[in-house]
């Protein structure tokens, strides 16, 4: 007797739609990942709507909304897996800089009637609101680790991707260490790989679009970079970036806040 | 009186969360609503009190389809601010990049998002199924698009290579041979997706647009030029707060645009198209009348095929670029930083993208406005949708919504941009 194909769901909160893209970027492999699943819910692929229950869920976006407040329990009740992907949905992303400020204020400087807008003061992840069972990290996530993640659920095994350093993948593929060699400040000893270590590879400082790695010092980067001649303001800045709400990353921008 | 609504509550196939309500009274339409829930991210505010050289990277962040353009309009209005003009070869591989973003989100919108419509089906992953060798075709065209992105930018999405005064690192003319091959593959692909969305029935119907676009002496427009419409309109990037406003709508989260003294307009590759059509490469020019295209074209539906001959040009463009390059030595210009106002406007794929900046003498940036094409257009797209269904009422239910949903896809919306955008509800009283 033939499977049943896995029904896979596609979700979106608040972000800019380039994550869930990188399911249509696997231009050679978007056909057989069709095959072997069956697309239930895609609304930037498809008209069709399938009804849940679904065996995995990819969740793009962060919660910024009390309608998505809610509407996240919906799916986490339809969902046998629910798979969190890109900096919006794991770590509330660029738009969670709003929850360092009153966000009364970002809406008057944007929109001329505040009173049509209905926004949460904070931006937050998805993990803050329902339980999820894997994080794919990056800003945007990396395709070939987003075909890894459905292959590793649709075969019941956990999904390989690496919780090291930037670093480690500039000396894999034999980059020069852009801060040693060149003196320019990198974010890549706190940031997770995934990227495959691109920025030092052209000539540039890691911006830490993967989020913080797993046991970070990030004082001690932050010294190394002071050393550097990095001002308070901008060590600030360089923390708060597309993963300022991650807990690291968050603390170490508020202390050189002041 | 007999009432109708038609309803889309979650518009499938466009960029980001929209809703379509059209409301009909009798035998005529009342209301029509594009509604955008995406919810506001508020870039405009957060870009306050960030350094200059960090916006191209954070303004990519409003789209995941196109953050060239975002890229580009930053750059450009940033050195605009700052004195700079960046010609030579940093200037063409800057073209280069932006050809790619062209291929890489037409071929995604014609293969995947509106052929689909055309042929009757509810995606192109269905349409694959008897059509699997166009589908097949769309993915590599797509994917070679992306390949200029990839190499230029360091990837497809948010590419981590453009910065104010250029890029960090420029390739070396011997990167390109691989691509050169792909590109002439996909110059020949573009050709025949021409001749193959020439086949399409297109629903007859045009309207009096005014269309706005850049328009450039020497080539078609990328990053360049005066802004310019076919009912007059010729100013400098610096003089569009002047003749263009955006209004704040309770059923939108994005802001709407109109001109001061004319109302809605239309921009995106029909305009560009209509008001630029002489600066078109022959071949595209050739591809365009062989699918029965005059130098002007106004029915939104035809799209389909302008967005092809612009995917010829493109890979034209990429090849002309590519055979011309001589790597640029350093791969930036230094940007200094001073107290001043700058403007860019860059042709996004689904049209004009204009951004402001004030910046302070240590390059702070104090304000800001940005402008994505699909809030430019969301005016229009409701004035078609009013006449499109009175002429149509007649037409079942579902026939009827399938149809608005796919006048709403003639445009490419890009909601996630315009939200600072779409649901579908047709509802009658």
């Amino acid at each position: 007797m033939a499977l049943r194909k896995p029904k896979l769901a596609v979700w979106k909160f608040s972000s800019c739609d380039g994550c869930q893209l990188s399911l249509l970027d696997c231009e050679d492999e978007l056909l057989a990942v069709a095959g072997a699943v069956e697309i239930a819910n895609f609304p930037e692929a498809s008209r069709a709507v399938v009804k849940g229950p679904y065996d995995l869920s990819l969740v793009e976006g962060s919660i910024t909304t009390p309608h998505d407040a809610e509407r996240i329990h919906g799916i986490r009740r339809a969902s046998k897996f629910l798979v969190t992907i890109g900096a919006c949905a794991t770590a509330g992303g660029i738009q969670a800089l709003r929850n360092f400020k009153d966000v009364k204020e970002f809406i008057s400087i944007v929109y001329a009637r505040p009173d049509y807008i209905e926004t949460l003061k904070k931006s937050t992840p998805i993990t803050d609101h329902v339980f999820v069972d894997f994080e794919l990290r990056g800003c945007p996530i990396n395709k070939y680790q987003l075909v890894e993640v459905l292959s590793a659920f649709l075969n019941g095994r956990k999904p390989n991707t690496p919780p090291h350093s930037v670093c480690v993948e500039c000396k894999l593929r034999g980059t020069v260490c852009v801060m040693v060699a060149q003196g320019t400040p990198c974010l890549g000893p706190v940031t997770q790989v995934g990227c495959g270590a691109l920025c030092p590879a052209y000539a540039r400082g890691c911006y830490g679009c993967f989020g913080p790695k797993e046991t970070t010092n990030t004082a001690s980067l932050s010294a190394w970079w002071s050393g550097l001649g990095v001002s308070e303001r901008d060590l600030m800045r360089a923390f708060r970036g597309f993963n300022a709400y991650a807990e690291p990353f968050r603390r170490e921008s508020e202390a050189h806040e002041k | 009186m007999k009432s109708r609504t038609i309803k889309v509550d979650y518009l499938a196939r466009v960029e980001g969360e929209g809703a379509l309500l059209v409301k009909i009274k009798g035998d005529q339409v009342t209301d029509v609503k594009l509604k955008i829930f995406e919810p506001p991210r508020f870039f405009e505010a957060f870009l306050r009190g960030r350094k200059f050289h960090e916006a191209p990277d954070i303004t990519a962040r409003i789209c995941g389809i196109c953050p060239i353009a975002y890229q580009m309009s930053a750059c450009h209005a940033l050195e605009d601010a700052c004195g700079i003009k960046i010609t030579g070869p940093i200037r063409d591989l800057r073209r280069l990049i932006y050809c790619g973003e062209w291929i890489e989100s037409h071929a995604l919108h014609v293969y995947l998002l509106h052929a689909p419509d055309f042929l009757g089906y509810e995606d192109a992953i269905r349409m694959a199924k008897d059509h699997p060798d166009e589908v097949k075709r769309g993915l590599r065209l797509k994917k070679a698009g992306n390949e200029i992105v990839r190499l230029l930018g360091g990837r497809e999405i948010h590419p981590i290579n453009v910065r104010v005064g250029g890029f960090y690192k420029a390739p070396v003319k011997r990167d390109f041979s691989a691509l050169a091959e792909d590109l002439k593959w996909a110059r020949d692909a573009a050709l025949a997706t021409v001749r193959w969305v020439a086949t399409f029935a297109f629903p007859d119907f045009d309207r009096d647009y005014e269309f706005v676009a850049l328009r450039h002496p020497d080539e078609y427009p990328f990053n360049e030029g005066r802004l310019v419409s076919n009912k007059g309109l010729d100013i400098a990037v610096r003089e569009y707060d002047q003749y263009f406003v955006e209004d704040h709508v309770a059923h939108s989260n994005a802001l709407q645009s109109r001109l001061t003294e004319r109302n809605s307009y239309f921009v995106g590759p029909l305009a560009r198209y209509n008001l630029n059509f002489d600066k078109l490469s022959p071949m595209a020019q050739e591809a365009a009348r062989s699918a029965g295209l005059g130098p002007v074209c106004r029915n939104p539906f035809q799209s389909i095929i302008v967005r092809s001959v612009e995917m010829v040009y493109a890979c034209d463009e990429a090849l002309r670029i590519i055979e011309h390059y001589e790597m640029p030595d350093p791969p930036a210009v230094n940007v200094e930083p001073r107290v001043s106002t700058g403007y860019g406007c860059t042709e996004a794929p689904r049209g004009i993208c204009y951004h402001r900046y004030r910046i302070d003498d240590r390059g702070i940036i104090v304000d800001c406005k940005i402008v994505p094409p699909t809030s430019q257009n969301q005016k229009t797209i409701e004035s078609d949708l009013r006449q499109f269904v009175q002429t149509r009422l007649a037409l079942p239910k579902d026939k009827l919504q399938w149809q608005c949903e796919q006048a709403v896809r003639n445009y490419d919306p890009c909601i996630s941009c315009a939200t600072h955008f779409l649901k579908l509800h047709i509802e009658s009283q």
